[in-house]
């Protein structure tokens, strides 16, 4: 029998008064594409985090490949991970953020090669051709020496995966990955993504990209207020939604 | 309302027309009247009880030479001292850990706090304090042979820089993006391997500015070591009128030599900013 790659557990957060998560559970299985939708302050995005540890989670559990993320049980307790043991866990995951966050001191193959060589320790040459090659799979071949102030929105959000992805991740997370975009270049990394979900990767993608969430999406998350409201195949949820409040997104939306 | 293509009578055609020079009388009066102070002020020096033949007399004596080398050598060692302490007592300050906040805000706190001429007569002077230091069983000297003017000098200036280095790297790592912490804990970096790879890298570009500014400064407080010894450019002027009673002459000597060098590090630290600006400025190919 699979299990799921990620389950999170009655998981709770709150940022002084505001609770961003309440009582969250979920499964995300191997290979699964799983969009992300809701408004602002949803939570959405706080789940994300919380999957690859930038938030740390009030209550509850994460597990990732099996393993239990941020703490370890012993004695009926739990104990917190040192930074080094939460730095290991967090390689499994690729996280692609809203706002790209390259490094801009550094060429765009820098940015790939930074993670490899430096975190994992792997050999510089065998790191760079795995680099080059990310690049050609992101279209951007010819860009390997540019700096990201030299690259346009689009291309530098394609760095941002191919960057991820460079870490050989088991879980690839995309925050909001297409909204600091000019409504131009939007396509070009929906593109890269639907190639990466088709290649198998297992994905959880929190957009406004309704038409790619019904395209690509296995499954589709509705959050409102800190909790999730309706799941399930984007046709229904997007198509047919049950809850009201999934209905009163929706047409705000579209 | 006329069809959209014509365009409307009574706007003339301006192309060609030159833009004409304006006289700006202001600007001649003031420029003249400012060379007419300070022709004023060159020849009341003149006239003045200078001997301006021993200025160009002293100014590359030996003596003089070997001290704005000794000026240069501790400005540069003291500066790099208090670089090393601001960025570690930077990276305390910004530590969650408050056992090394504290420390860090002690740190400067205290060496802030207190004239920096005060400071160098405390290391100079710490015989008082502890005749002997040392590892106990394994190695001891006496303080007075340990504590020359040089270490005290170093210890004074680095120390007391460092307190100052510590607010100016702090100011940079916080001029950072968070999102570039966050992208480098993404990528599985600790925080130690994210400040020295990605984000003190960055600071540097915002810090070189205003540490440019503390070198200068610091390569004139080293004249404050002149009152515990150490044969710097000023302490050996003094040295030179003691003997000669021409005050005025070697100061002047003096406060050339210190014009010179801070005129050659303006330059060098423009050529500093550009390297650190890499990513920043480069035209997109």
């Amino acid at each position: 029998m699979t299990k799921p790659l990620v389950a999170i557990r009655s998981v709770s957060k709150s940022f002084g008064e505001f609770q961003a998560l309440k009582n969250v559970s979920l499964d995300v299985w191997p290979g699964e594409v799983m969009c992300l939708i809701g408004a602002s302050g949803s939570g959405k995005t706080t789940l994300l985090r919380c999957i690859n540890q930038l938030t740390t989670i009030d209550a509850g559990g994460i597990w990732l490949d099996g393993e239990l993320l941020g703490v370890r049980e012993q004695g009926g307790r739990l104990h917190r991970l040192s930074e080094q043991q939460i730095g290991r866990q967090r390689l499994k995951t690729g996280m692609v953020f809203q706002r790209f966050n390259l490094f801009p001191h550094k060429t765009a193959l820098e940015n790939i090669t930074e993670g490899p060589t430096q975190v994992q320790g792997r050999k510089a040459d065998e790191v760079r051709a795995e680099a080059l090659e990310l690049l050609r799979r992101v279209g951007l071949a010819a860009k390997a020496d540019s700096y990201p102030a030299q690259l346009s929105g689009g291309q530098q959000q394609r760095v941002a995966i191919a960057r991820a992805l460079a870490m050989k991740p088991m879980l690839m997370l995309f925050d909001e990955p297409t909204s600091a975009l000019d409504p131009e270049l939007v396509g070009e990394v929906l593109a890269v993504m639907k190639e990466l979900a088709k290649s198998g990767m297992t994905m959880m993608v929190v957009t406004h990209e309704l038409g790619f969430a019904r395209e690509v999406a296995d499954r589709v998350v509705y959050m409102d207020q800190g909790a999730i409201v309706e799941q399930g195949r984007a046709s229904d949820v997007l198509g047919a939604p049950r809850e009201e409040r999934t209905k009163a997104f929706l047409s705000a939306v579209i | 309302m006329k069809p959209a293509p014509a365009l409307a009578e009574g706007f003339p055609d301006l192309s060609g027309m030159r833009i004409a020079r304006e006289p700006h009388w202001f600007r001649w009066l003031s420029a003249a009247l400012i060379v007419l102070v300070l022709a004023a002020i060159a020849r009341a020096f003149a006239n003045g009880q200078i001997e301006w033949s021993y200025v160009g007399r002293f100014l590359t004596v030996k003596v003089i030479l070997e001290g704005i080398v000794n000026t240069m050598v501790m400005a540069v060692l003291a500066m790099m001292l208090g670089i090393f302490l601001g960025i570690v007592v930077a990276i305390m300050r910004l530590s969650p850990n408050p056992v090394l906040k504290s420390v860090a805000a002690g740190y400067t706190w205290l060496f802030r706090g207190t004239p920096l001429i005060l400071q160098l007569l405390l290391w100079f002077n710490l015989a008082l304090v502890f005749p002997t230091i040392g590892i106990p069983g394994l190695w001891s000297a006496r303080a007075v042979d340990v504590m020359t003017p040089f270490l005290a000098a170093l210890l004074g200036l680095g120390i007391n820089q460092g307190a100052y280095t510590s607010e100016v790297m702090r100011a940079g790592m916080l001029s950072v993006d968070v999102g570039q912490y966050e992208a480098a804990q993404a990528i599985g970096m600790g925080r130690l391997r994210a400040l020295r790879r990605i984000v003190l890298p960055q600071a540097m570009r915002v810090v070189i500015p205003p540490l440019g500014n503390e070198f200068i400064g610091m390569v004139k407080a080293t004249s404050l070591a002149s009152v515990i010894q150490y044969p710097e450019l000023l302490h050996n002027a003094e040295n030179i009128y003691y003997a000669n009673s021409r005050v005025i002459e070697l100061l002047i000597v003096a406060g050339l030599w210190y014009l010179l060098v801070v005129s050659i590090l303006t330059p060098l630290q423009m050529l500093l900013e550009r390297r650190f600006a890499r990513g920043t400025l480069r035209p997109a190919r």
